[in-house]
């Protein structure tokens, strides 16, 4: 099972490479997103997929899941949704300001080249 | 168990926190965000005497035992950067208050000023890496906020790119800390390295400590990550860019300090010969830069790269001379780096331009701020008895003893480069003909300006003179970081 998770994470991390080498704005955007799925997808795998039960105390199960992997992620899931969603925003103004969400166009700034 | 060393984290997280409320009092915001550095101060100088007398201060939360609850550990390295990083943050909140515009002030400035600090200081302090994790987003988040405020078309160009590579660098952090758990199976950084001698340092532990390298190295700015900082540092206004330039690359350098001399210290011909190889790399990129442009904004903030490199090189050579003219150097960096941009920002308001070609004659007008420039410019190419000489001096003796002579040599000849870089500006800004300002300049706003980098000036000059009252403390800072058992002990054992 961890084996077949490592090829669909690096698969994951190869899209996600790709798209944030595009020129448009917002293809970097959802790289970024693929970026942290794949992130947490591996830190759920690297922790170990055996454990019969969930991790919730419960009479009858005599193995669970690691919980802490899960903790992490739950943390490292908020902090990306609040930077993708000020990323998302920030994509937004520039657009209203520049004209452009081509990030080719966006090098340098006004006051010197 | 002690509580004491959480405060200079929770006075400036408190301080925020009630500063969000009544946005568009100035006079509010301005007074509650001194008042909340400089009680956070004050505490972090007791905090740091403490450690001083009593040795490492520790607490874990909620009482658990060690490995399994997060623990924040204050030794003196990360009470000595928590001391600085809040002296700084004084004098860049009181020279905002003459530099940045109104509308910035009203929309959040002094929060996220105090988020930023809640972040880095609580970097210095965890003892848990996954908990570092969360301080760094902490500071990145409030620094996301500071570099786009005001919504400048220069800011939002440089911003996009600082996010974006900020993103992937939190990323493969969460990346590194997953591979490390799954082979050492524990989050506590003692309990890592105790983990981590315990197996010997394998193949699969070297990995990770590159990786950690490339994760702390594109916060840091290193040889071949730092491509990302000029451009996005030089759209941030001048108190920001100046919190920025001492502070943010300097949490980068302290993780990888701490990683390096505490987790990763069984294979040092490989880990720390690449480390200095780096660090050599990015001494020589950001001599280049900082030669090449004729911005003042750029030219400081290469030498910020150049700063990275040299600290770096110290903590390469793991030996107790070198890893004590890196804290040494290190702190020295931050007050000098924080001087030097709120006089470059001084000298922008009074010509209205950055381009060094467009300035000349300020000497005439200006001598006390020509003065002052020169000191900090002497400052940071370590002339004695200024406050880079001692730093530097260990830095290249640590280097001779551990037998890398040529690198230390080449240190040596960085700073005539580091030294040229500075004087251009004083040659060109300060020297020559006086050359027609576009900029208005206001007698009262100067005056704020100029207080507060004087005073910043004055307490490099008085760190380089008084360097044998700050010895003691580096020592410990030093021995600790020479011998990671001292702190693992201190860590793992008793309260």
């Amino acid at each position: 099972m961890e084996i077949i998770m490592a090829f669909v994470i690096g698969f994951l991390f190869m899209a996600a490479v790709y798209l944030i080498l595009s020129k448009s704005l917002l293809r970097i955007i959802i790289g970024t997103g693929l970026l942290s799925h794949g992130a947490h997808l591996l830190i759920l795998t690297m922790g170990g997929l055996g454990g019969e039960a969930p991790p919730v105390l419960n009479e009858g199960a005599k193995t669970f899941a690691d919980p802490l992997p899960q903790a992490l992620i739950l943390t490292a899931i908020v902090i990306s949704f609040g930077v993708t969603a000020f990323f998302l925003v920030l994509a937004y103004r520039s657009y209203q300001e520049l004209q452009t969400d081509d990030i080719s166009l966006m090098r340098g700034s006004d006051e010197y080249e | 168990m002690n509580n004491f060393l959480l405060l200079p984290i929770i006075i400036p997280f408190f301080f925020g926190m009630i500063l969000m409320f009544g946005q568009k009092n100035l006079k509010y915001q301005r007074s509650f965000a001194l008042l909340g550095i400089l009680l956070a101060f004050v505490s972090a100088v007791s905090l740091l005497l403490k450690v001083k007398n009593d040795g490492i201060q520790k607490v874990t939360f909620g009482n658990w035992p060690v490995p399994y609850g997060i623990t924040m550990v204050s030794d003196m390295m990360s009470a000595l950067l928590v001391t600085t990083s809040l002296l700084i943050a004084f004098f860049v909140v009181w020279y905002g208050f003459g530099s940045i515009t109104k509308e910035r002030e009203r929309f959040f400035y002094y929060p996220g000023m105090m988020f930023i600090l809640t972040g880095v200081n609580g970097a210095f302090t965890t003892g848990d890496i996954f908990n570092l994790f969360v301080f760094f987003e902490v500071l990145l988040m409030a620094s996301y906020l500071l570099i786009v405020l005001g919504g400048e078309k220069g800011q939002l160009k440089g911003s996009i790119k600082y996010i974006l590579i900020n993103v992937i660098s939190s990323a493969l952090f969460v990346i590194t800390v997953a591979y490390l758990y799954s082979v050492v199976g524990t989050l506590n950084m003692a309990d890592i390295a105790v983990k981590i001698s315990d197996i010997h340092q394998p193949g699969i532990i070297t990995v990770i400590a590159v990786l950690f390298l490339m994760v702390f190295g594109l916060k840091a700015a290193i040889f071949p990550l730092y491509f990302w900082l000029p451009t996005s540092y030089a759209a941030a206004p001048i108190p920001v860019l100046t919190l920025f330039g001492a502070l943010l690359t300097k949490v980068g350098v302290y993780a990888i300090t701490r990683t390096y001399t505490l987790f990763f210290v069984h294979d040092l011909s490989y880990t720390h010969d690449l480390l200095m190889v780096l660090a050599i790399g990015t001494i020589i990129a950001g001599c280049i830069g900082a030669l090449a442009y004729f911005d003042v904004k750029l030219i400081i903030i290469y030498n910020i790269v150049i700063a990275v490199g040299v600290i770096l090189f110290g903590v390469s050579q793991m030996n107790e001379m070198a890893l004590k003219g890196a804290m040494f150097y290190l702190i020295h960096d931050m007050l000098i780096k924080a001087a030097l941009f709120m006089l470059i920002g001084i000298v922008i308001y009074i010509t209205g331009t950055s381009d060094l070609r467009k300035m000349g004659g300020l000497m005439k007008t200006y001598p006390a701020l020509g003065w002052f420039y020169l000191i900090a410019a002497f400052g940071l190419a370590g002339i004695p008895p200024l406050s880079g000489f001692v730093g530097k001096l260990l830095i290249v003796q640590g280097g001779f003893d551990a037998g890398s002579m040529w690198s230390s040599i080449f240190i040596l000849a960085s700073s005539l480069l580091v030294l040229l870089s500075v004087i251009r500006i004083f040659l060109y800004a300060f020297w020559g003909e006086e050359k027609e300002t576009k900029g208005t300049v206001d007698k009262k706003v100067y005056t704020t300006l100029f207080v507060p980098t004087v005073l910043l000036v004055l307490i490099t000059v008085a760190y380089g003179v008084g360097s044998e009252w700050m010895t003691p403390f580096m020592n410990d800072a030093a021995k600790l970081l020479n011998d990671p058992s001292i702190y693992i002990d201190a860590v793992m054992k008793g309260d």
